[in-house]
């Protein structure tokens, strides 16, 4: 890595700690109902659409009343994707003409954008009507990741209050989240965006004449305004199927950067919006630590690795070359009989414009985060490099995460790091005064395998089932490109690995079950945590409570997140990625 | 602390507990515990698919390994089953001496006319009134109604003083299965046939009526859960192996299985909740739910009686102060005197403190008062004047003078009413305003006053009385303090007294001029606060301040309705017992959270044995992650499983006896407990793991 890589990385991270702190203690004043400067703009809208929604903004609800309402708006807008991509071609606003896609891929992907995934098992400009784009992208892009916000909100709230009912308003929460807090955000964004050169405009395609004389049809449309959304609200779903690769979609390196700040920014900042709601600022900076470490040890090692490349392409370039290597020192090499040829950057798969270190951070970023957004294809990157991406989604997308449910991922290993450890401190466990009991255990270690079982079980049926065929790759990098896509599904990321025909009946009916089960097997047990925590009575927060800030807690909860986070998935990764990478090393490529 | 022996060691215990860990194998008991239970179905499996392969194969090194994996599977669920019996054993053996106290004795129910007839002690109704003789067996629990008589309370206390047992008051209630030793009782029967206490205690004690505790289920969800995950992760491994080509057999599937469930603290939970409840048994403490032992652990505010827990019974006579010009030699004389005829334990106290600070006058012994040899001052005959509640005096008439001691405002009343002979008004009026001042300042400080004045002198000075804290007490409290407990002292003195007890004793507040039903009002506003609330107490009028505590002592002393509103006896009726009972509950969840701990980190070695060993054959390059270097697969394999059951075997001890608990700040014995059992348990599996793999290879077994 060179100093302008960590110059890049280090202002990342402090643009993103500076930032988050206050934006999340805007969230929780707006969420909870606080007045602002944007209120006298956007009040009346609000007060309109309770109005004609007939919500009473001020009516808290219970657990199972919020999670029902929750549920009740995801099915709606899955009826309403689901319908308007099954009829495509009859609805208005094609002019391009798509054919409706199948049933399958239709399922596939309304699953897809009402969980926050975004996983696409068809490439956008080439099969999406405008009507389509509109709904599927740019209307579930903002309400998902409300939807998330909102759950992650009640989860904070559930935490901070005591013997109460409630866990807040869901209809409130989603307004509230949507009107004060993504738009505000998109629009500047989406301009800044349009600043760096981003396509933003109604036309659907202009025709360019080549230098041979073609003529290329060159697809355009309102990218900025959806690519802000999609990487705010970690929805990750590409206006063009090359995704953050594409020039349209990321012209600069500056945008290539405000893109990644876009998709840390939410997650990062609801973690001080639960420090907010429980008045425990430090909590947030330790939880906010946590992961801001895990993240850094994975951009490090992604960055190391695709640095170091492979062996053979270090052996191409020693033999084209004719020398070790213009940057390996001569006088040592010199003395050595076999010079090991210096390692060469793996570039295969990244956007020249990008480069190693920006691939791999945006990589490491939109892993950590479910984003799911690629600004280079992670199909080619090191085994190594690929094993991060898949182990940052392993971990249960909760380094950052997704909007809402990173945080409440989070949570979760926060009370089974208290469970776990908090008996050694001679008390039984409590989070923050409340006592995590039977019932929020069972409700956590749902939580924890409910991700686990479609992501391991469809993995594994699809191994001996109806994986090997729709393979791109042999061996042990064909395993990876079948754990991934089922990581990435059910853990609501949504980045590919390629290599992989993934639009065929069985994989879009399982991948769709993945996202569902991945989504809400969280989400649910969360919000019944939730409720049961708020009609806890709290006791007091004193010196002989389990500490959950500073450097001992951050230590065990990363801990935990490592061994029962990922000791899960060891398995898996040791016959993917860690056995490609040993074989590597010994010559054996897929 | 006290040190309690480590493991009993009695060989009896061994063998029952190595019968009952073989007896324990039965399905529908292993079902209780999720992970042993899936290690014997496991087991189950192993010894199939040996036997299949012995049948079909013959003996070879293949069914020599599937045979030595089944074998410690087995001895895995078995060493955990030998725990929790071996955690039994002692309240068993317990409970068979009580049962030869339970014997079915005659009675002689009174019937109205005063009449007695003999009947059956198991015919005994609530509401019977019993006659029992000295040297009989009570023969029910009861309240005494008529007389006193000491009692052999040994076969439930194990301690052979008798005690009295006596009507009205706080001494009244009997327990079934004690003797009287000396007169008679007229005793009520409170028990329902076959619901005596002494039922109740062998219940408890054998562990037949235990129930798992809120943690300790919560605890065993989280276990079952992580048993469910790492299942998934070992059943989906075998497809993952075939898409490779490699096919993986059940034997080793169930050993990778093993090894990353949770099983050293599966297998030991239950029998560090039995052993918790042994150590309360061991110091004499019944409890009668395992969730007060919990909630002992949980306590935030402990409430204390002054009286007997905080203090010794009485106040004691501390200092003499004299006014100005009165010598101090001459005062104590004076007390002394008047308080020959003071038989109250001040009274006593007076003479013993004046005798120690008198000896060099010469002065007359206790015994020489009595005998009422020459008196100091006069020669001719003294009436002692006796201390009573309604002149609060008490004193000594002398020819020449008399003496009086006694509360300040009586002695002062009694003092106006004198002349002075060579004292002005002026002057007599000055020393009694100084003698009040003295008096208020002792009162201050939180001393009883007892003013000293003679017929000749008027005020000599003042006594100083004053409660006597424990000894040791202080630093017990601050032992409290650093577990993050707040103490609350309550008395029936004023405040002042009150305060300076409190100050002096170090406890952190106190609650003055306490009622019965105050107690019971701060234990409630306590609890609202979300703060756990434990304390002692004996009497009738404690009981609903016991029933609303989440940890209630009572003591064996007690009243019935007392011994029905705590949830924990004891025995041996010492209210300090409250602080130990506090650093047990801690030492049981700390011991449950050390061995978690260790249990979970174990694993990261165990993933680095097994899973090159699996693929060694088809996917040879995974060596690189064998950081131990075993000599083989099948060697990594079976030391791995070794490993996990002798450490089992190695935490038995710890279990039973608990942690080591020392008095300390949170974060510090957190990161302390974290050093030893988290990287402990990172490390220790790399150690003993390659130790096994060595020994074994030696041995020539694999």
């Amino acid at each position: 890595m060179t100093p302008r890589d960590y110059l890049q990385l280090a202002l990342f991270l402090g643009i993103l700690a500076a930032v988050s702190p206050p934006l999340g203690r805007y969230i929780h004043h707006v969420l909870e109902g606080g007045r602002t400067w944007l209120h006298p703009l956007l009040g009346p809208v609000e007060r309109l659409i309770y109005t004609a929604g007939g919500v009473d903004p001020d009516r808290d609800h219970p657990w199972q009343r919020y999670a029902a309402c929750l549920l009740g708006f995801t099915l709606a807008g899955f009826c309403l994707t689901f319908g308007v991509l099954l009829f495509q071609d009859v609805l208005p606003l094609n002019p391009q003409h798509f054919p409706a896609p199948s049933w399958d891929l239709a399922l596939n992907t309304a699953v897809s954008f009402v969980t926050n995934t975004n996983w696409q098992a068809y490439g956008g400009e080439t099969a999406m009507s405008h009507l389509s784009q509109m709904v599927a992208l740019t209307y579930q892009n903002f309400v998902s990741a409300a939807v998330g916000m909102a759950a992650c909100m009640a989860v904070a709230r559930g935490i901070a209050r005591a013997e109460a009912q409630g866990i807040g308003n869901f209809w409130t929460d989603l307004v509230r989240a949507t009107l004060y807090v993504l738009l505000p955000l998109c629009v500047p964004g989406a301009l800044l965006l349009v600043g760096q050169g981003m396509v933003q405009t109604f036309a659907a395609s202009f025709a360019a004449v080549t230098p041979e004389g073609a003529i290329q049809t060159i697809a355009v449309g309102p990218v900025a305004s959806q690519v802000i959304i999609k990487m705010l609200g970690t929805n990750g779903g590409g206006f063009f199927n090359a995704n953050a690769a594409h020039p349209f979609e990321n012209p600069t390196a500056v945008a290539d950067f405000i893109q990644m700040l876009a998709i840390f920014l939410l997650p990062g900042s609801l973690v001080f919006t639960l420090g907010a709601a429980v008045r425990r600022p430090r909590h947030a900076w330790t939880v906010w630590g946590v992961m801001a470490a895990v993240f850094l040890a994975g951009a490090l090692l992604t960055a190391h690795f695709e640095y170091r490349g492979t062996p053979a392409m270090a052996q191409a370039v020693a033999a084209t070359s004719g020398s070790p290597s213009a940057s390996a020192p001569a006088p040592a090499a010199a003395s050595v009989p076999a010079p090991i040829p210096a390692p060469v950057p793996n570039m295969e798969g990244k956007e020249v414009r990008f480069g190693v270190f920006a691939s791999s951070l945006f990589a490491t970023v939109t892993t950590d985060a479910s984003c799911g957004a690629v600004n280079a294809m992670h199909d080619s990157l090191t085994p190594l490099g690929g094993l991060v991406t898949l182990l940052n989604m392993q971990l249960g997308e909760i380094i950052f995460g997704g909007v809402g449910s990173g945080l409440y991922g989070m949570v979760l290993f926060v009370i089974l790091t208290v469970f776990l450890a908090g008996l050694m401190v001679g008390r039984t466990p409590d989070y923050l005064g409340k006592r995590i009991e039977g019932r929020e255990v069972t409700l956590a270690v749902a939580a924890l395998l409910l991700p686990a079982l479609p992501l391991l079980g469809f993995t594994a049926l699809a191994a001996v089932g109806w994986g090997p065929t729709a393979l791109g790759n042999a061996g042990a990098h064909g395993f990876s490109e079948l754990l991934y896509a089922y990581t990435s599904s059910a853990q609501n990321n949504g980045s590919a690995f390629a290599g992989l025909a993934a639009n065929s009946p069985v994989f879009n009916l399982t991948t769709a079950a993945a996202m569902l089960i991945g989504r809400f097997g969280v989400m649910l047990p969360m919000l019944a945590v939730a409720g049961s925590l708020a009609a806890r009575r709290p006791r007091p927060v004193t010196d002989a409570s389990f500490p959950v800030e500073g450097a001992t807690f951050a230590l065990l909860l990363t801990s935990v997140i490592l061994i029962v986070g990922a000791l899960t998935y060891l398995p898996a990764l040791s016959l993917g990625p860690i056995v490609e990478h040993l074989q590597m090393l010994e010559g054996r490529l897929y | 602390m006290k040190r309690t022996r480590p493991l009993p060691h009695d060989p009896a215990l061994y063998r029952r507990a190595t019968v009952d860990a073989f007896r324990k194998l039965d399905p529908r008991i292993l079902a209780r515990n999720p992970v042993m239970f899936v290690v014997g179905a496991g087991s189950l499996l192993t010894t199939a698919a040996f036997a299949h392969d012995l049948v079909l194969h013959g003996w070879s090194a293949r069914t020599a390994f599937g045979g030595q994996i089944s074998l410690w599977l087995w001895a895995t669920v078995l060493f955990a089953n030998f725990a929790e019996a071996l955690a039994e054993g002692r309240g068993k053996a317990q409970a068979d001496t009580l049962r030869n106290a339970r014997r079915d004795t005659p009675a002689l129910r009174l019937r109205d006319a005063g009449v007695t007839e003999e009947v059956s002690a198991s015919a005994l109704l609530p509401g019977d009134l019993v006659v029992v003789e000295a040297g009989r067996m009570i023969p029910a629990d009861g309240t005494v109604m008529e007389g006193a008589a000491a009692v052999d309370e040994s076969a439930i206390t194990g301690e052979s003083a008798p005690v009295v047992r006596e009507s009205g008051g706080d001494r009244s209630a009997v327990t079934g299965g004690t003797t009287v030793l000396s007169d008679r009782l007229v005793i009520r029967v409170t028990q329902e046939p076959g619901k005596s206490f002494l039922d109740r205690m062998i219940a408890l004690v054998e562990g037949a009526e235990r129930q798992k505790t809120p943690n300790e289920i919560a605890l065993n969800i989280l276990l079952a859960g992580l048993t469910i995950v790492f299942l998934l992760a070992v059943v989906t491994l075998k497809p993952f192996a075939l898409f490779h080509g490699a096919n993986l057999g059940v034997v080793v599937l169930v050993a990778l299985l093993v090894c990353l469930i949770p099983t050293t603290i599966g297998g030991l939970l239950a029998a560090i909740g039995i052993a918790g409840m042994d150590r309360l048994l061991r110091r004499n403490v019944l409890a009668m739910s395992g969730r007060a032992v919990e909630a002992a652990g949980d306590v935030d505010v402990l409430l204390l009686d002054k009286t007997g827990t905080i203090t010794l019974g009485n106040r004691m006579a501390a200092d003499f102060v004299p006014l100005p010009g009165v010598d101090r030699a001459e005062l104590v004389r004076a007390a002394l005197l008047a308080s020959s005829g003071d038989e109250t334990p001040e009274g006593r106290s007076i003479v013993d403190l004046a005798r120690q600070q008198g000896g060099e006058t010469g002065e007359a012994s206790r015994s020489t008062l009595s005998a009422l040899s020459p008196l100091p001052g006069g020669s001719g005959q003294a009436t002692r004047i006796p201390f009573t509640a309604q002149t609060r005096m008490s004193g000594i008439d002398l020819p020449d003078r008399q003496l009086r001691k006694g509360a300040a405002d009586a002695v002062l009343a009694w003092v106006d009413g004198l002349a002075f002979p060579g004292m002005s008004n002026q002057d007599a009026a000055a020393r009694r305003e100084e003698a009040h001042r003295a008096a208020d300042a002792i009162a201050s400080r939180g001393g009883t006053p007892l003013v000293v004045a003679s017929t000749v002198a008027g005020v000599l000075g003042v006594i100083h009385l004053k409660d006597v804290v424990k000894p040791g007490m202080r630093d017990r409290f601050e032992r409290i303090r650093a577990m993050g407990i707040r103490t609350v002292m309550i008395t029936g003195d004023n405040r002042l007294t009150a305060k300076a007890i409190a100050a002096e004793a170090g406890v952190d507040d106190f609650l003055a001029e306490a009622k019965p039903e105050d107690k019971l009002h701060l234990i409630a506003d306590l609890q609202k606060g979300g703060r756990l609330v434990a304390m002692s107490g004996d009497g009738t009028n404690d009981a609903p301040a016991l029933a609303q505590s989440d940890v209630g002592l009572v003591m064996n002393t007690g009243t019935q309705a007392a011994r029905e509103a705590g949830n924990m006896i004891d025995l041996d009726s010492d209210p300090t017992k409250l602080i130990e009972i506090v650093e047990i509950g801690k030492q049981l969840l700390i011991t449950r959270g050390a061995l978690t701990t260790f249990s979970v980190s174990n694993d990261v070695a165990k993933y680095f044995a097994i899973i090159p060993a699996l693929f060694a054959a088809s996917l040879p390059q995974l060596g690189a992650l064998d950081l131990m270097r075993l000599s083989s697969p099948e060697s990594a394999v079976l030391s791995a499983v070794i490993f996990n059951a002798l450490i089992i075997v190695a935490l038995i001890p710890l279990a039973l006896r608990g942690v080591r608990y020392r008095p300390r700040g949170t974060a510090q014995a957190l990161r302390a407990n974290l050093l030893v059992y988290g990287l402990g348990g990172l490390v220790a599996p790399f150690v003993g793991i390659k130790c096994i793999d060595l020994l074994i290879t030696a041995l020539g077994l694999v």
